[in-house]
């Protein structure tokens, strides 16, 4: 982890209450695709943690949508903008058990770390599969980039206007022959990809957070041989260990 | 030079400086970030007889300029502490630490005080009693004079080391809880704990907190904090360690001059990882722009 302040070089509406930022600065404790950066802004006491979506040498991309006071003021900010962020939080998925042809389930919100776990995965010569699941089609982003990677992307939508209509789990029971799964969107998707898919894999979870680096227990989660800390021990947990 | 030492009785810190416990954990995720030997000392994670998962989550709620937690003592019970976590705490903490001590009943209390008295890592031990009294309808044991005096007796009667008191702000009247804990021979009084707030989702229009109602505590309780140490000076003759919404050395200062002669810092860790160290290392430069020399000479200045 470390403690820097980043500049803001893009801030933009890529869908229905949905931006992506564009932050420069040090990436060098970001490891793993699935870690979190946790956001301070003025006016607010605690950080707002939200999932790296990309990064490179010396770039974050993150997307979040807009859920709260908070997040609406970010939504607000312009390039130039500096912010004070913890970077290289949580574990992060591990690529090692995937397997050749792992299966990427991204739900809303949690869709964005899939997009670096996708092209970690890729580089490591697999070929992963990606459901992107949203509610409307105004909602829908990211579904070009994931198919300019050239993975194959299933895109389901709730009210049935775009792609598969119904939820991720509907696009999943259509897949065979798939090795392995990463998940991350709200709490009801990951249950029931937990219930529909017959293989291991890993969830990422969310909680309300104090401090977002192991401190404060407020993220406290009972699995099936520890208690864990939702911001440091995870957000990823394996299917295995979960307690529901 | 400015001389930034203090003493809690016998014991000279280096500086008034000390992480307040639960925000700091037993030091482990801020010594990967730097060296925690520049603090005063540490108070570890609250500890009670047997391991606690605590309450359910959500456990934090965001307030204005501060937080709500509702943790509910989350810790692996002194067995574990003692086995397992002072040995590690040894390794990166080479001073006394702050064992802070829960309990639920007065013999709970007993218990723990009693093993981590043999303890040579231990420098003082701090009493929480915020917490429910099971035996007596649930009533913490420090919003009553009576209680909190049972308790200071209990636990002096099992240990040599300093006892100082934890003492809860939702009272009354904390001056006569203070005065009934150094009747009973606490060694010092650390205040104050949280206090008690709540937060409510507009969306879902129920408590963001899972169990209703949390500790209160950040920068906007550090007035509160004064007053009730301010007062508390003027009653008592044992050391005040000072806490509540400290977060910069202007706050240590003003804490100290209302009665404190150390400084606990306790939400702030959690939003900015590096305060305690950043601190530190700005008291003196502070100490001089208001002009003092000797930071444990302005201990009660206030009055």
């Amino acid at each position: 982890m470390n403690k820097s302040v980043y500049i803001i070089k893009e801030n933009v509406l890529i869908a229905k209450n949905t931006y992506k930022t564009i932050l420069s600065g040090d990436t060098s404790s970001l490891t793993k695709p699935g870690q979190f950066i946790n956001i301070l802004l003025d006016g607010f006491y605690l950080r707002r943690p939200i999932s790296v979506c990309d990064y490179d040498d010396s770039t974050i991309t993150i997307i979040y949508k807009i859920v709260g006071k908070g997040t609406e003021k970010m939504s607000l900010l312009t390039p130039g903008d500096k912010l004070d962020i913890l970077v290289g939080l949580g574990n992060g998925f591990s690529t090692e058990k995937s397997g050749n042809k792992p299966l990427l389930i991204g739900g809303g919100a949690g869709i964005p770390p899939m997009y670096n776990l996708a092209k970690k995965l890729l580089r490591e010569e697999k070929e992963p599969i990606v459901i992107l699941g949203f509610n409307t089609k105004d909602e829908i982003f990211y579904q070009e980039e994931f198919e300019n990677l050239g993975v194959k992307v299933l895109v389901c939508t709730a009210d049935g206007s775009v792609g598969v209509k119904g939820f991720v789990t509907d696009a999943i029971k259509q897949l065979s022959g798939y090795t392995y799964f990463y998940t991350c969107g709200p709490q009801p998707m990951l249950k029931a990809v937990y219930d529909t898919t017959k293989v291991s894999g890993e969830f990422s979870f969310e909680e309300r957070m104090g401090c977002g680096f192991g401190a404060c227990m407020g993220c406290s989660c009972k699995t099936k041989y520890k208690t864990k800390r939702i911001c440091k021990d995870g957000p990823v947990l394996e299917k295995e260990e979960i307690i529901w | 030079m400015v001389d930034i030492k203090v003493n809690l009785g016998d014991w000279e810190l280096s500086n008034p400086i000390i992480p307040a416990s639960g925000t700091f954990g037993y030091g482990k995720e801020f010594a990967e970030l730097y060296d925690i030997n520049i603090l005063g000392s540490f108070s570890f994670k609250g500890t009670t007889k047997e391991e606690r998962f605590g309450n359910p989550t959500p456990r934090i709620a965001e307030c204005p300029m501060g937080m709500i937690n509702s943790v509910g003592l989350q810790n692996p019970g002194i067995d574990k502490v003692i086995s397992e976590e002072l040995p590690q705490m040894k390794k990166i903490f080479h001073k006394p630490v702050i064992a802070n001590i829960s309990g639920f009943s007065i013999d709970e209390y007993v218990y723990c005080c009693e093993k981590i008295d043999k303890e040579k890592q231990v420098g003082i031990i701090e009493v929480n009693v915020s917490c429910p009294n099971v035996h007596n309808g649930g009533m913490a044991f420090g919003t009553d004079p009576v209680c909190a005096a049972q308790v200071t007796k209990a636990v002096k009667a099992v240990t040599k080391k300093p006892v100082y008191i934890k003492l809860s702000p939702n009272v009354t009247d904390i001056v006569s809880i203070a005065k009934a804990c150094e009747a009973e021979g606490a060694d010092g009084l650390s205040l104050i704990n949280t206090m008690l707030g709540m937060r409510i989702d507009l969306k879902t229009k129920k408590p963001v907190i899972a169990n209703k109602m949390g500790g209160f505590s950040g920068s906007t309780i550090l007035p509160v904090a004064l007053k009730m140490v301010y007062q508390v000076f003027e009653a008592v003759k044992i050391p005040i360690i000072g806490m509540g919404g400290v977060s910069s050395c202007e706050d240590v200062i003003e804490m100290m001059l209302a009665g404190a002669s150390a400084v606990q810092i306790g939400a702030a860790n959690l939003v900015n990882p590096y305060i305690c160290k950043e601190i530190i290392e700005q008291l003196p430069a502070v100490c001089e722009k208001y002009n003092i020399k000797n930071l444990k000479e302005i201990t009660g200045g206030a009055h």
